[in-house]
């Protein structure tokens, strides 16, 4: 069954990404939104009922960071958990982690990157360093019988150091994965990446982690995801990740989308005969509300289309 | 997971190798923009902008463009200046301008207008035709006939066009079997190219790949194109299925120009900027210069008081 985890945490909370860039931070002061935690519920219960079996449904990580997640333990709390539905949650350190569990939570993340420099900006530590926090993370999750979920960052390109060897990604990946991830979410974090690019990256990857332990992370910021995820739906990876109406811009390119849509992934799956087990109109409702709540436009083209053609 | 979940990919989608797959070397791209995308643009641009804009193509490295269209301009008012606009470009050498010929009366205009190769537009449904140009699919092939006919006499190549290949605003479905057929009439009447246009967007790579299954049996893929739109963004990953499939002539749009008039608002042509940038990432020769496209986007974009389609040109205006 093609798994069609929707990163609902991951879409309203780009400000993670922006500390580094204080004029940035501040522009976003001005204008962001912070979603009230009742519209988070009621988005995930939409999305609940859509067929999804996996939503992302915040971050333990310090309100400091990341306002936009300060409510974490309010949201998982009042959410109404759907049946044969998972809701994991980001948990970058021990702590987090422990806040997760006494929350509630079945399934968490890390979040590591294939970049050093943006580990060090992003996470403010060097990628060994990080294995360390989530060696922490990890063992603690399988003592509880919690799987744990590992991304990784930048793997088709870094905001601050271009380039990213095929074999760098594999090799975090890797390490992830022998820590104990079961499911490891390759994230093209700047949207660069195209079919010549993924494929190469994954067949690095490959080598390391099983395809079928893989999931890819395409952002749009290039227009390139959809082609991107064939690539990798042809490479033999089956989990895709994506966000409804393509919720979440690209902080390293203002203005710019980020996450690809899950409506545009849906309508290109259920095309090609994939099953997926999600109802794409509902997902446009849900994307509908989210839409209006915030006050913006869909990212997502089948929406727009849906939504006006006669 | 289940491995099996895959299979209806692989059996849909055809060249499956899943390490690497055969793509062509190269891809020529056909810009469509000061034709197809003006055409579909709701304010009507002067004369010298659509000049400037095709001039600023023609140094870009794309090796055709096409320019404008003979069609009456009580049908498509934005084309009125046809004759002004393929005589006033500057013509690089190495760059062709087709212009688009529905019948032998704008054949003829074009040709004393300088016009150097034409194209032709039949369509796969039966009630676009009718909507479309007037006409059922054998009436319009009567026509066509007249136009190629009279072409091939003075050496001018015509490039013939299908539209609704894998979709019609009203008809819906449409049989792969049937864009074979129109493609194979206008291949046999003498088109040297034969463009495959998603005129609604709605394909996606499964329907792509059924319906390039029919048409190679009749039209050799060095003779087709595809004319991806991109309403339902599915337009690079049906490029990339066509191209999987042997296909190597891409139709595109700077800036994506173009709306789609079966769903207001929504985009139409696929924009040549991001066409470009996923073809130079898979290592393929276009010899076209993605920032001088970029630039030519900027260009019409402001003269039309609007924001790009392309999602790379919008990345890199504001990028740090």
């Amino acid at each position: 069954m093609g798994n069609v985890p929707s990163t609902v945490k991951h879409c309203l909370s780009s400000e993670q990404l922006l500390l580094d860039y204080p004029w940035l931070k501040s522009w976003l002061l001005e204008k962001k939104e912070i979603v009230p935690t009742e519209v988070k519920i009621q988005l995930i219960n939409m999305l609940s009922g859509t067929g999804l079996s996996v939503i992302e449904a915040t971050s333990f990580v310090s309100s400091k960071w990341v306002p936009q997640m300060a409510d974490h333990s309010d949201v998982l709390r009042g959410i109404q958990r759907a049946p044969h539905v998972r809701y994991p949650v980001l948990t970058p350190n021990l702590q987090g982690f422990q806040d997760a569990v006494a929350a509630g939570a079945s399934e968490v993340a890390v979040f590591g990157s294939a970049s050093e420099t943006f580990s060090q900006k992003n996470i403010n530590c060097s990628i060994d360093e990080s294995m360390v926090r989530f060696e922490d993370v990890i063992n603690s999750a399988l003592e509880k019988h919690i799987p744990v979920r590992g991304y990784v960052s930048c793997v088709l390109g870094c905001p601050h150091e271009g380039y990213i060897e095929p074999a760098k990604v594999a090799e975090v990946a890797r390490r992830l994965y022998e820590l104990g991830c079961y499911e490891i979410s390759l994230g093209d974090t700047i949207g660069v990446g195209t079919p010549g690019s993924t494929s190469k990256m994954l067949q690095s990857v490959v080598k390391e982690v099983p395809p079928q332990a893989l999931a890819v992370h395409c952002h749009d910021t290039y227009g390139q995801a959809l082609a991107n995820i064939l690539t990798a739906l042809q490479m033999g990876v089956s989990v895709v990740d994506s966000a409804v109406a393509g919720l979440g811009g690209c902080p390293y390119a203002q203005g710019s989308s980020g996450n690809v849509s899950t409506e545009d992934v849906l309508y290109m799956l259920h095309g090609m005969g994939i099953e997926t087990g999600v109802s794409l109109p509902k997902v446009i409702e849900a994307g509908e509300f989210i839409c209006t709540a915030l006050h913006r436009r869909t990212n997502s083209k089948v929406a727009q289309a849906q939504s006006v053609k006669f």
